[in-house]
């Protein structure tokens, strides 16, 4: 359980936010499959583990036939229904996860983001790179994690462990750095 | 614990990514089969000391199965290849017999 | 006496005492001691008592492989048992007690063991105790529990955090010695991430004190400190190594200090490409009668304590050695001015330069010699000398009140041997050391640990520099990261270094009689002797292991890392058989006991484990809920109101709902979806069901078999449109079943067209229960929603309260009841809009609990209530849910097996008690006649049991032999009274058979 008492002041700040998610199923490497997504959402494809991103929009790989998309809410509608027309007639799945999922933003210092993870995740956070998706474990749950910048970690995982999760995230930040 | 590395991904995880799916390469027996074909399918396991070939999946990563060919005695790991095959490609064969002189598995060796 | 000597003690600071209580007496000591040094310092030779026979015992070693000072350290929430004094370091404040005595470590009750130790032989607990057979659980047990275990438990909540911190470097070096400092330094020369990990606070091992190698440790250390690349950890052991380079190492980050803030462990999860293993040796006890009086200890640990925190152990100090590096310690004791009466030396030919010095200063050495007996009981007051060669007739009594010995070294080989790592005896030496032919091997088949240093059985400090950076360069190099070979210099050359080899000496002396080997310790902490591992090898115990768990020689929290060698030597012996044909036990992580708290890390109080929490669970919390675990989700069970129980709750919540309206928070079910030109096809064969031909628009009711035939699970699917079904799943079931779809199409139907999405977490669903339901969704907006308009088993999207919703009209109650899904966000917002449109009504929440009763009452299945992984639909009566058009689905062939369609298989029933009564939970129908085992004849049993309100007696299902043809038969249910309760084989349907209450 996060302590405060016991916390270092690590400056890692911990915030959520609920952008529109939208889950892709189809063969990310068909080319009217990647055209069709790439004219609705204005991103490119991403290759495997990699999250691509232009302005508010991000596309993120999540497997060889799965991608995640993450857009302003307030453009979801249009964009789940531009995505049903465009991709009319291929073999694909359109689905709003906006609500299933949970969004955490990690800011501060890059030793301590990475040593947040690295108390959680069973990944080489020292080699992690920006422009990089990994999807693994954190503690007991599944979760994503990417980060789009230095000093900037974001994290999705489902929406009813997410209070497990931000238990987790505030008490790992709280530790402090291990590696400087 | 095991080190794999998932050929959907490219992601090498530790054993606690993924989760085990037991023998490779069974063969479903539906209905019409008799029963000792199903029996096999449904009971009959290989249980190796040494070469063997095992279904994984990446479940807390891509989510996509795959196979892996594991030494169950020295978990050395030959090779890991897709899910969607019904036998284990001719090159990671090759490897294993040149590191496993002799080595049978069910109708391989 | 031991004390502390007037100046020296490389690491103490003697500016910076330090307070602490032992015992509750209050002891100073200085910072850097350790627990053990500091009360050596104190003349607090006596440190605990032993396990089995409570004999006194003092401190025998200076690290991680003593055996007797363990102590109980802190207090309340940070109180710890077995905590070894002598790698705790002091620190103002810090809290020790010893362990196992009662009333007092002087006066000890326990004692009166020792007196009766010649009828406590191996075995003797195994021998004793079986007869007679009652007498176990009432007297035995409860007697020997009183004396069992080492330490006390811990009774209060741990006061501290401790986390996991996941690792991965190229080269992991494990201790921090002179071979453990070169290899790293090597293998960080070519760029290779390096991690150093040293048990102890301080780098360079024995080097200092044995190898006046302070110059080049500090330089080492200097060096491998300013690369960027390289990671050093102080008091980090590596506590395992583990398959493909997976490593434990445990930090203890605040037990030295008294500022307890921050974790206290740290769990290192390490993945090295390539390990070397520097964990140096140990030096081995001699085996002589009296072995264990507080004031014998070992040689090195002598050595230590003058060097390292200038205490000595006594004043006179006999030193008994089968090797040279006894002899430094009598030159040590010599220098500082103690005295040391004698060097007894069990080889014939003595040693080698070092005894020559020691005769100089006028030491006198006995070669040939033996300690045949130690005496004193709580401290040494001297030796009877003998011959080695003979029985032990005493030649001269010598005082003292030390005995320092040593009987060669043991290479630690424990972390090379944890993951396979082979082992070669070397009868020179006579040692165990790795066999580099032979080492762990990886994911890659190749060997992915090196030894290093002492723990490969190499002792001489220019050796040692070579060999730790040659191996440093070699782990280097496998990672792709090749370096070069740094400059080190050696260690200054020691003037005196020609050595007589060490002669092995297993028995001092070597013919002793029984009396003394009766006294002979060799595993202190499990007070094992000499005559118990005889006794085990005489009484045919003869495989190592087997004699291991019979004397528990090497099974106490050391793991015999004084005594495994000597006790195999021992039976070796006794079995007439060579060392190396006896083997060794079994070396298994870790290499010291751990924390529990280490090991949970992150997963303790509120994370435990992770909950998963409904999009209303806040609302449920804050108006009583009760929750139940169903998976890993919370659940109401009932909202309990003030002046209320459970029972009475869940009563009133079905009254309301079946006379009005009552709310279920339904999000937690799983929510599938099924997509693709060849869904209805794949959906055809994960359920028995014809799913294919179900309408866009409507609903149906499926059941999903494992390929065993068995029921896992079942629920509704939608279908959306022509593509695309939802499939609602049990609660548990969501994940299980959308992994068994994947698996499904992902490893034998890969051409298939489907994709699948697990959207359960997407929606709030609520499901809307009673006559009112419909009349609520009208004043919530919906239209068009009237009788066959929105027929049962359909849904429809409407728009609820200014939310898109989509509204199944389907029913687990038997009333008219509509399940509403909206995203997850808008849940809230939805069900407060229900609570306000169904006040008028008395709208009422429901839990699982009235779920559970309403479907009972209406005779419907509940998947894990009537089925538990050995069920088939039909044993449910649920032939109607059975595609007969089908080809095939998962599980159809199964199903067809013989004892699937047996005559005599347990079917589904109602059962009516006479008296009205609730069945007990899982009460078995008895049958006349008792089988094989003598236990009663059966012929069914309950499944679901509960109280109804609404027909106001006890209803229950259960599966029955031959039940459906048997209605209106009584059998009778046995009872946790021992009795028998009659209940009438009845119709599962017990409320509105009809369906007129659904069907409006």
């Amino acid at each position: 359980m996060f302590d405060p008492a016991q916390a270092h002041d690590t400056g890692v700040a911990i915030t959520t936010s609920a952008p529109g998610m939208i889950t892709l199923r189809g063969a990310l490497e068909d080319t009217a499959f990647k055209a069709a997504v790439e004219e609705v959402s204005g991103l490119t494809v991403p290759e495997p583990r990699e999250i691509v991103q232009s302005g508010e929009h991000r596309l993120a790989w999540m497997g060889p036939d799965e991608a995640l998309l993450i857009l302003p809410r307030d453009a979801l509608c249009d964009t789940l229904a531009a995505l049903e027309t465009a991709l009319k007639g291929h073999h694909a799945l359109v689905a709003d996860m906006s609500d299933a999922r949970r969004l955490f933003h990690l800011t501060g210092p890059d030793a301590a983001l990475r040593d947040t993870l690295a108390r959680l995740c069973p990944v080489d956070m020292r080699a992690f790179q920006l422009g990089e998706i990994r999807r693994t474990r954190l503690a007991q749950i599944a979760a994503a994690f990417w980060m789009g910048e230095e000093g900037r970690l974001n994290l999705i995982c489902f929406r009813s462990v997410a209070q497990y999760a931000e238990d987790l995230l505030s008490d790992a930040a709280g530790k402090g750095v291990v590696l400087h | 614990m095991l080190i794999l590395t998932c050929p959907c991904c490219g992601v090498s995880g530790e054993e606690t990514e993924f989760h085990g799916g037991g023998e490779a390469h069974l063969t479903r027996e539906g209905p019409g089969a008799d029963d000792a074909a199903l029996e096999g399918y449904l009971f009959h396991r290989e249980n190796p000391r040494g070469v063997h070939f095992e279904r994984w999946r990446h479940v807390y990563g891509c989510g996509k199965w795959f196979h892996a060919a594991r030494d169950t005695a020295t978990l050395e790991v030959f090779g890991v290849y897709p899910a969607q095959t019904t036998s284990p490609p001719e090159d990671l064969l090759a490897v294993i017999r040149e590191k496993r002189p002799g080595w049978t598995w069910r109708g391989l060796s | 006496m031991s004390t502390r000597l007037t100046k020296g003690g490389r690491r103490i600071d003697r500016s910076q005492p330090v307070t602490f209580r032992f015992n509750g007496r209050t002891l100073r000591g200085y910072r850097g001691d350790t627990l053990a040094s500091a009360l050596l310092a104190n003349d607090q030779m006596m440190m605990g008592r032993s396990f089995k026979y409570h004999r006194p015992r003092g401190v025998v070693a200076s690290g991680a492989e003593e055996p007797n000072a363990l102590m109980g350290i802190g207090q309340g929430g940070r109180f710890e048992p077995n905590q070894r004094a002598t790698q705790q370091e002091v620190f103002e404040g810090l809290e020790a007690e010893s362990q196992n005595h009662w009333p007092s470590l002087a006066f000890d009750v326990g004692e009166v063991n020792a007196a009766l130790s010649r009828f406590l032989p191996a075995g003797f607990y195994y021998k004793t105790f079986l007869w007679p057979r009652a007498f176990w659980k009432h007297v035995y047990e409860p007697v020997i529990r009183q004396s069992a275990g080492l330490g006390k438990a811990p009774k209060d909540r741990d006061a501290d955090t401790y986390e996991h911190y996941y690792h991965f470097t190229d080269v992991l070096v494990i201790g921090g010695g002179l071979a453990g400092l070169a290899a790293a330094r090597a293998a960080a020369s070519g760029g290779a991430r390096v991690t150093l990990l040293e048990q102890s606070a301080h780098w360079g091992g024995r080097a200092p004190t044995d190898d006046d190698a302070t110059d080049q440790v500090e330089a080492l250390v200097a060096d491998l400190s300013k690369m960027d690349h390289v990671t050093m950890r102080l008091r980090c052991m590596g506590a395992g190594v583990y398959d493909h380079g997976y490593v434990l190492g445990y930090e203890r980050l605040t037990d030295h200090l008294a500022d307890k803030t921050g974790p206290r462990h740290r769990l290192w999860r390490i993945r090295a490409a390539q390990i070397i293993t520097a964990t140096g040796a140990i030096e081995r006890p001699l085996s002589f009668a009296g072995n264990d009086v507080p004031g014998v200890t070992l040689a090195s640990a002598v050595r230590d304590y003058l060097a390292d925190y200038c205490v000595s152990v006594g004043d006179r100090t006999v030193v008994v050695t089968n090797n040279d590096d006894a002899y430094l310690t009598a030159l040590a004791l010599d220098r500082a001015g103690l005295s040391v009466p004698a060097i007894i030396d069990a080889r014939q030919e003595g040693g080698g330069d070092l005894a020559e010095a020691a005769r100089a200063r006028g030491i006198r050495v006995l070669t040939g010699h033996a300690v045949a007996k130690v005496t004193g009981r709580t401290r040494v007051t001297g030796v009877k000398l003998a011959r080695q060669t003979g029985e032990g007739a005493v030649i001269e009594d010598i005082a003292c009140d030390a005995v320092a010995m040593s009987g060669g070294w043991s290479p630690v080989v424990h972390l090379w041997s944890h993951c396979g790592g082979k082992l070669n005896w070397d009868d020179a030496e006579a040692m165990f050391r790795p066999d580099a032919t032979r080492p762990p091997t990886g994911a890659d088949g190749e060997g992915f640990v090196t030894c290093a240093g002492a723990a490969d059985g190499v002792f001489a400090p220019g050796e040692i520099l070579q060999a730790g950076a040659a191996a440093g360069l070699r782990a280097a190099g496998a990672t792709g990261h090749p370096g070069q070979m740094p400059d080190l210099a050696g260690p200054s050359e020691r003037p005196l270094r020609r050595a007589n080899p060490l002669e092995p000496v297993w028995l001092m002396p070597a013919s002793a009689t029984r009396a003394l080997r009766a006294k002979t310790w060799l595993d202190y902490q499990n007070d094992v002797k000499v005559t118990d591992v005889q006794l085990a090898a005489q009484e045919g115990f003869e495989s190592v292991e087997h004699a291991k768990r019979y004397t528990t020689l090497g099974m106490a929290t050391d793991q015999g890392k004084l005594s495994n060698i000597n006790g195999l030597a021992i039976l070796s012996g006794a079995l007439d058989t060579p060392i190396p044909q006896v083997g060794t036990t079994t070396f298994r992580p870790p290499f010291t006991p751990i924390s529990m708290g280490a090991i949970a890390g992150e997963a303790r109080a509120e994370t435990f484990q992770p909950l998963r929490r409904s999009p209303l669970h806040d609302w449920h919390a804050a108006h009583g809920a009760d929750f139940e675990p169903v998976g890993a989700w919370r659940r109401p069970y009932a909202y309990v109101r003030p002046g209320e129980d459970r029972h009475s709750a869940t009563a009133r919540e079905i009254t309301q709902t079946r006379a009005a309206l009552g709310l279920l928070d339904a999000s937690t079910l799983g929510k599938i979806i099924v997509k693709g030109p060849d869904a209805g096809r794949f959906m055809d064969m994960l359920y028995t069901n014809m799913m294919s031909t179900l309408k866009p628009g409507r609903c149906r009711y499926g059941l999903m078999c494992s390929e065993n035939g068995f029921l896992m699970d079942d629920g509704v699917v939608a279908r959306w449109d022509e593509e695309t079904f939802l499939c609602h799943t049990t609660t548990g079931g969501a994940d299980r079943i959308h992994a068994h779809m994947e698996e499904w199409l992902q490893t034998e139907w890969w051409d298939w067209k489907v994709w699948t999405v697990n959207a359960t977490e997407q929606y709030a669903q609520i499901a809307v229960v009673g006559p009112k339901a419909r009349i609520v969704l009208e004043k919530l907006g919906a239209e068009g929603v009237e009788g066959e308009a929105f027929p049962f088993m359909s849904f429809q999207n409407h728009r609820l309260a200014g939310i898109d919703s989509r509204v199944y009209r389907i029913s687990f109650s038997g009333e008219l009841s509509y399940e509403i899904a909206v995203p997850a966000g808008q849940g809230l917002a939805l069900w407060q809009a229900l609570l306000d449109a169904g006040a008028e009504f008395g709208v009422m929440p429901y839990g699982t609990e009235a779920l559970h009763v309403m479907r009972a009452e209406k005779g419907f299945i509940m998947i894990g209530d009537e089925t538990d992984g050995t069920i088939i639909p039909q044993d449910l009566g649920l032939d109607w849910a059975i595609s007969k058009k089908k080809d095939d689905y998962i599980g159809k062939r199964a199903q067809q097996r013989e004892d699937m369609a047996r005559s005599d298989r347990w079917k589904l029933v109602g059962l009516k008690t006479l008296d009205g009564s609730v069945l007990p939970e899982g009460a078995y129908a008895v049958a006349p006649g008792h089988n094989a085992n003598g236990q009663r004849n059966v012929q069914g049993r309950v499944t679901s049991t509960y109280h109804s309100p609404t027909l106001e007696r006890g209803i229950a299902m259960g599966l029955v032999l031959n039940g459906p043809n048997r209605m209106g038969e009584t059998v009778e249910f046995d009872t946790l009274e021992g009795g028998t309760v009659p209940a009438r084989i009845v119709d599962p349907v017990v409320f509105d058979k009809a369906g007129e209450k659904q069907n409006v």
